[in-house]
């Protein structure tokens, strides 16, 4: 069965302790597309994609955020953050599965084996996560994500802990196989930003904008010209140049 | 492998401090015996201390089981619910305000001299160990391994059986070996103040009798059980977490 993707749309104020930490007007994000939300360590990108997920916030969201389809948002979310949060005592097969077994469902075991051979983990499938590289540890997150099969895609700076290489090489693996979805991918990186999303919003002084919309395909070639200027204007943009 | 030669060292520092003590002091040996008179008396009795060495075993890992059943359930117990938290915690906290050696003779007047009143001094001592220890860790699940389950869609039993267990086995496999230790302590006590067999009864009756040699064999017994079974069941739970 293949869900509906639907589109989301944002609009409102996130509210802590009577100062606004973030607002944004018309926020679309695409379905079958990657939105990017750039900003500063900090600045409460997290915090939207928690409200996106439905999960606590110290903060008070006034505001609409919709689906296309008007359906509930938080059930159809699968979500990946910087740190794997893999479980140390499941194995990487075991870790991938976790959801269903959370939701007390059957396992789709054909499904899980394209996933592993998919994500280049058929040689690491029985490890623990304290055998695993960095890399592998995210490879494994991106299965569980994969193994989810949820319409709506939250990347919590999923990049940001791995090495120059291993980030470039998972970007591409995300990439390829998150396509068909609506992804919210939240990073301070304004490189990854160029190369994976065909729009980038800002988060800047408390203010959620659209600053850039770019044309397929993705993810960037990293000796592509163009990345390398947009991502210069985008640190401007940043630093408030 | 060298880390082996350093506990030998430290038993035979042990063994030559007390034969110097005995020396010195020239205490008869029915005051301070010395260290071969307590292997010959070890030797003499093996059948007599291997007799209360049953018993007092047999106590022991009764406590250790029942205790720890007990603790595992009064922590899972204490997790699900506030209400549970503000009721028991106070009961739980006086009980421990309460010196338990003191309830050794109660519960020889209250469940008679047998076994009974042992295994319950075991229990009563190793509880609150074992109950703290894994609900601080079934307190202190990350929140994000928490938020994980709540995006997938779990429900809160399956949680706490998937996630927040697993994750708190550390805390209660240290409150565990806690158990351990203390498990031949309440049992010991619970001999002492009144009973028939047992390791603790037989150091009592030795001691009676100013056979110091087997009290100190008895002693030594009981010692060697406790550090066996801290040995044993730290191996158990170290497998148990190798793979994490």
């Amino acid at each position: 069965m293949s869900a509906i993707i639907p589109s989301l749309y944002i609009d409102g104020s996130a509210v802590f302790d009577g100062n606004t930490l973030f607002s944004v007007k018309g926020m679309a994000i695409n379905s079958s597309q990657w939105t990017c939300l750039l900003g500063p360590s900090g600045s409460g990108k997290s915090t939207l994609l928690r409200l996106i997920a439905g999960l606590d916030t110290h903060v008070e969201f006034n505001g609409s955020l919709k689906a296309s389809d008007n359906l509930q948002v938080h059930n159809r979310v699968a979500y990946m953050a910087q740190s794997d949060l893999l479980f140390p005592w499941l194995r990487a097969d075991e870790n991938i599965k976790v959801g269903s077994k959370l939701r007390g469902e059957k396992i789709d075991n054909d499904e899980l084996e394209i996933i592993i051979q998919n994500v280049g983990l058929i040689d690491h499938c029985k490890k623990y996560p304290s055998e695993l590289s960095g890399g592998q540890r995210q490879r494994v997150a991106l299965a569980r994500t994969l193994m989810e099969n949820k319409p709506i895609i939250l990347l919590d700076e999923p990049f940001s802990a791995l090495d120059a290489k291993t980030r470039l090489e998972m970007q591409d693996l995300v990439a390829e196989h998150l396509q068909e979805k609506t992804i919210l991918l939240v990073t301070h990186d304004p490189n990854e930003a160029t190369r994976l999303c065909n729009n980038i919003y800002l988060l800047n002084d408390s203010e959620i904008y659209l600053t850039k919309s770019l044309p397929p395909p993705f993810p960037k070639n990293i000796n592509d010209e163009d990345v390398f200027l947009l991502q210069t204007k985008l640190l401007e943009e940043i630093r408030g140049s | 492998m060298k880390s082996w030669y350093y506990p030998i060292a430290s038993i035979i520092s042990i063994i030559l401090i007390w034969q110097l003590g005995v020396w010195i002091s020239s205490a008869p040996s029915y005051i301070l015996p010395a260290p071969l008179d307590v292997v010959v008396s070890f030797i003499d009795n093996w059948q007599l201390i291997l007799e209360h060495t049953i018993v007092t075993l047999t106590e022991v890992l009764l406590g250790l089981f029942f205790g720890v059943l007990l603790g595992f359930i009064t922590a899972l117990y204490l997790e699900s619910s506030k209400t549970a938290v503000l009721f028991l915690r106070p009961i739980l906290i006086f009980s421990q305000a309460i010196p338990v050696f003191a309830l050794a003779p109660l519960l020889t007047l209250w469940l008679g001299y047998g076994i009974l009143s042992k295994v319950v001094m075991a229990i009563l001592i190793i509880y609150f160990p074992v109950t703290s220890s894994f609900y601080d860790g079934l307190t202190k699940t990350p929140s994000s391994f928490l938020d994980l389950a709540k995006t997938m869609g779990s429900s809160k039993r399956r949680t706490l059986y998937v996630i927040k267990i697993p994750a708190a086995t550390p805390n209660l496999f240290s409150g565990i070996r806690l158990a351990a230790v203390y498990a031949p302590i309440g049992a010991t006590i619970g001999e002492w103040v009144g009973s028939s067999q047992g390791l603790g009864y037989l150091m009592l009756l030795a001691n009676g009798r100013v056979k110091i040699d087997l009290m100190f064999a008895a002693l030594l017994t009981l010692g060697f059980i406790s550090i066996g079974l801290y040995g044993f069941i730290s191996f158990i739970l170290r497998k148990l977490t190798l793979r994490s």
